[in-house]
């Protein structure tokens, strides 16, 4: 079944759209560089995984670097830095869906350093095979401990990690497997422990025979005397894995569901090349309703992360983690163990948060009204819609530059024939037109 | 801001459309997930450091701000005095077993080896000497005792999910339905409610509680009323005077053909009307006054009961109002020290919101019910935890409760199943069946889909 390949033009707008979607937005003029590369050129070009380069400055909060590893907050702070600076937006950008998508807590874990572990995993393996991915979770430090891994052994299965390995990860709820082979596949993965240290916390993660359950388990109605490795192949076997997985990894770029033969094709290719992630996110990243469907909600550390890329701004100020709180996406902090509500990220409450987050990356680049000479910004309201609109590289619908301008009109109207207004509103009013840009329905969503 | 409200033909359109966009109540379900995709076993905690305040109003979009404010305003004069249910639902599935111990049972100590609790931790619960009280929850066993507290010792539903986000939505909808799309209050409001008064179905949360989702009527979701201003740094004079219109002129593409840039459009124009609504509520003082006659703990929870008894005693018109209650009872292992803090938690806030509704003068028309998605398994697992089970435990709080139990406790020897879990003596759709039919007049087949079956109970009265 040949997928369907987007044909339309592949412009500045196309490849603005994908670095949203696949990454973090463009730095200035990078979806000029990116669409110059054509469709194929561009998905290819993301796609490409490795070691990563930062560019740009290093974060520097109260005159210091950062302490992922031991201050609160700062393992969000270091994961944002890496969102802006980063060269390979696409991994990091799948670091992210991975971590929504193997949710874990550190409410629970309680360790920023195997947190940033976990991490690390996602981005070193997050574009190989899922079915490798899986593996190497399941086994993971963090997830061990999120859920009850270390506390399952030998006639005394713990079935956290089983139900939602087969329920949240791999499977779906109701999806050709039952009670008993949540209980049959707990046994199967028994005998995981770590040696807790006192006052540093759990280290030597490894894997005990003796607290393994080696008899005979029935899985999906198959008897075998499986260990934890098999007790995840066989999920990722199951008919029902191929679909689950398609989906899923569909909607977290494209906000509609796939037509059905896209979505045959999706599954032909994803059985057919090994369970190769990759492989499915090509097709994705080319499909036309990627670039001719309807825009999605930049989840809030996107919206955060792509503002400072835009500006070339470094983490300067620990604010970022309250205001990610009341934006609803602290990161290493899903609500729980099925990730985000990624159709719930705007409300009332949660647009005045990216309110003030846009307040604060905005404030030290704003005009100070008292000091700014007169002529250095334009008072013609089109020019400083215009302004405002460039300075965030952004593409306005006409109904919202028409809303702008209104307000650009009216507020310099209240200025004329008063000398102090002539000089202050202009500043003042790009100032506000900024951050009203920032806020706007077309910055929120791409 | 140009809503034009006054002539009857554009105001019904208006109101049409509101219902319309009022259908899409719950979320749109992640693959394999039943809808709604849940709103999270803890997603409370985050929301508990949200220091903004929050009312997001769901299917009242294209209500303009002076519909808003008749439509509450009007309601309010009309009928402020109706009859309240309350929803509290205790995230995670919460160990029965603990809450009210069989201390009396012969298997309770082969059951639990190392969690059992003694005879002298918790006073005895008065409908059953088998079972004990947990310790935490000495303030309910004074209200039971008082008879303003129904107790279901052992309440869920045939054919047991365990999957927290299913069984949970099983009772958030009040039905055995993956595929729901409305709640069950939400159902109801749709009966009782009125198409303009968003207030009576109140979330107090950061998000719409799912029991709340309605098909027809509006309803909202308050997180904390504090301050809720729009600010912008080197702005003022005119052109910070104009700032709010100008936030309001970004919701001009509510209509546009792209239903993701029209839904971003819409809720940064219901975030100003939310700011213009906000303010009367608001004292001189910049703060919002809610005296409580009772002494909260010093909790979100806390603070929602006491600002929801307040709103109540103000005759604002709420009809159901939904939250989650405090603490996390996913307890895998190590259960103890959780389940003691999240059950102190809330019974503390319930006895609270109780003496106030009752020092107030309106405990007579409001009953709260108290639920968890299950209740976890009878042998305990060797993490000193318990893994999911089936039957749970839930409570029904008001003077108006007629009876002190509902449903027996089935035993740890024949109420078990074939899993190990308690059996239930009692349904929850049972409940919201006759609490259907007793506390709002309404006939239970209209809301519960499988009413016809479910036997009613004397609840009320």
């Amino acid at each position: 079944m040949p997928l369907p390949v987007y044909t339309g033009p592949f412009g500045p707008a196309q490849a603005e759209r994908l670095l949203w979607r696949a990454g973090f937005g463009p730095r200035p003029g990078e979806e000029r560089s990116l669409a110059a590369r054509g469709l194929d050129g561009a998905v290819a070009s993301l796609l490409q995984s490795g070691s990563d380069r930062l560019v740009g400055k290093p974060p520097k909060v109260n005159g210091r670097r950062l302490y992922p590893l031991d201050k609160f907050g700062h393992d969000h702070l270091w994961w944002l830095d890496r969102m802006v600076r980063t060269t390979r937006p696409l991994q990091e950008r799948m670091t992210l869906v991975w971590h929504d998508w193997f949710a874990t807590s550190n409410e629970t874990v309680g360790s920023q350093r195997l947190m940033i572990r976990q991490n690390n995993l996602f981005r070193r393996a997050g574009l190989g095979p899922f079915s490798e991915l899986a593996q190497l979770v399941t086994e993971n430090p963090a997830m061990l401990l999120y859920l009850n891994g270390l506390e399952s052994e030998k006639g005394a299965p713990n079935e956290n990690y089983a139900r939602e390995l087969m329920e949240l990860f791999t499977l779906g709820h109701g999806s050709g497997y039952t009670e008993r082979d949540v209980r049959e596949q707990a046994r199967a993965l028994t005998g995981f422990t770590a040696t807790y240290k006192n006052g540093y916390g759990w280290v030597k993660f490894r894997f005990d025979r003796n607290r393994h359950d080696d008899a005979m388990k029935v899985v999906f109605d198959k008897p075998g005397p499986y260990g934890w490795k098999q007790s995840v192949q066989l999920t990722i076997e199951h008919p029902a894995h191929r679909t689950f997985f398609t989906r899923k990894l569909w909607g977290y770029f494209i906000p509609e569901p796939a037509d059905d033969d896209t979505q045959a094709g999706l599954e032909e290719l994803y059985v057919g090349s090994g369970h190769s992630t990759k492989q499915v996110l090509s097709a994705i990243l080319k499909h036309p309703r990627l670039y001719e469907g309807p825009r999605m909600v930049k989840p809030p550390a996107v919206y955060l992360a792509g503002m400072l890329r835009a500006l070339g701004d470094r983490i300067s100020t620990e604010d970022w983690v309250w205001l990610s709180v009341q934006a609803g996406q602290l990161l290493f902090y899903p609500p729980n163990v099925s990730g985000w509500n990624d159709d719930r990220w705007l409300d009332t409450s949660t647009f005045h948060a990216r309110w003030d987050m846009a307040e604060r990356v905005l404030r030290k680049h704003t005009f100070n009204p008292d000091h700014t000479r007169r002529g250095t910004v334009p008072s013609d309201p089109h020019k400083l819609v215009d302004q405002a609109a460039s300075f965030w590289g952004a593409r306005l619908t006409d109904a919202t530059r028409q809303a702008l301008v209104t307000y650009a009109k009216t507020a310099m109207a209240a200025a004329v024939a008063d000398d102090d207004r002539q000089r202050k509103f202009p500043p003042m009013t790009l100032n506000a037109l900024r951050h009203l840009v920032a806020a706007s329905p077309e910055m929120q969503t791409s | 801001m140009t809503t034009k409200c006054c002539n009857e033909f554009s105001r019904s359109t208006l109101l049409r459309r509101a219902v319309a966009e009022a259908g899409n109540g719950l979320p749109a379900i992640e693959p394999g997930m039943p809808a709604p995709a849940g709103t999270g076993l803890d997603r409370r905690q985050f929301l508990s450091k949200t220091l903004g305040a929050a009312l997001t109003v769901y299917g009242a979009s294209a209500l303009g701000p002076r519909m808003f404010d008749e439509g509450i305003a009007r309601a309010a004069a009309t009928g402020g005095k109706h009859n309240v249910i309350v929803s509290i639902f205790a995230p995670g599935g919460w160990d029965a077993l603990s809450l009210l111990y069989p201390i009396g049972d012969p298997r309770y100590h082969k059951l639990r080896t190392s969690l059992a609790l003694k005879p002298g931790d918790g006073p005895v619960f008065g409908s059953d000497k088998r079972l004990h009280w947990h310790p935490s929850l000495q303030p309910l066993a004074r209200l039971h005792a008082r008879g303003r507290l129904t107790v279901f010792p052992a309440i869920g539903y045939s054919h047991p999910d365990q999957s927290h986000f299913t069984s949970r939505h099983f009772w958030e909808v009040g039905a055995l339905d993956p595929q729901a799309g409305t709640g069950w209050l939400g159902r109801l409001l749709d009966v009782i409610g009125d198409g303009e008064n968003a207030m009576q179905g109140l979330s107090l949360d950061g998000a719409l509680m799912p029991s709340l989702a309605t098909a027809k009527v509006p309803v909202a979701t308050l997180s904390s009323p504090a301050d809720y201003g729009f600010d912008s740094h080197n702005v003022w004079d005119v052109p910070g005077e104009l700032l709010n219109q100008g936030i309001g002129s970004l919701g001009s593409l509510a209509n546009d053909p792209d239903p993701v840039l029209a839904q971003a459009s819409r809720t940064i124009k219901q975030s100003d009307e939310l700011r213009r609504q906000l303010g009367r509520f608001v004292g001189k003082d910049g703060r919002v006054h809610i005296n409580p006659k009772a002494k909260y703990p010093e909790s979100d929870f806390g603070n929602r009961l006491s600002g929801l008894a307040a709103l109540l005693d103000a005759n604002f018109p709420i009809r159901a109002a939904a939250l989650t209650g405090p603490g996390s009872y996913d307890t895998h292992a190590d259960q103890q020290g959780p389940l003691q803090d999240g059950a102190k938690q809330l019974a503390d806030g319930l006895v609270a919101f109780q003496t106030d509704l009752e020092r107030r003068g309106i405990a007579g028309r409001v009953l709260t019910l108290v639920w968890s998605e299950f209740g976890r398994r009878a042998q305990q697992n060797d993490s000193n935890g318990t893994d999911h089970g089936a039957a749970g435990v839930a409570f029904l709080m008001g003077t108006k409760v007629r009876q002190h139990m509902v449903g027996e406790f089935p035993g740890l020897s024949k109420g078990l199943d074939g899993d190990g879990n308690l059996r239930a003596t009692s349904d929850f759709r049972s409940v919201y069946a006759s609490l259907s039919e007793q506390w709002f007049g309404v006939d239970a087949a209209r809301i519960i889909p499988d009413a016809a079956k479910m036997p009613r109970l004397r609840l009320v009265g």
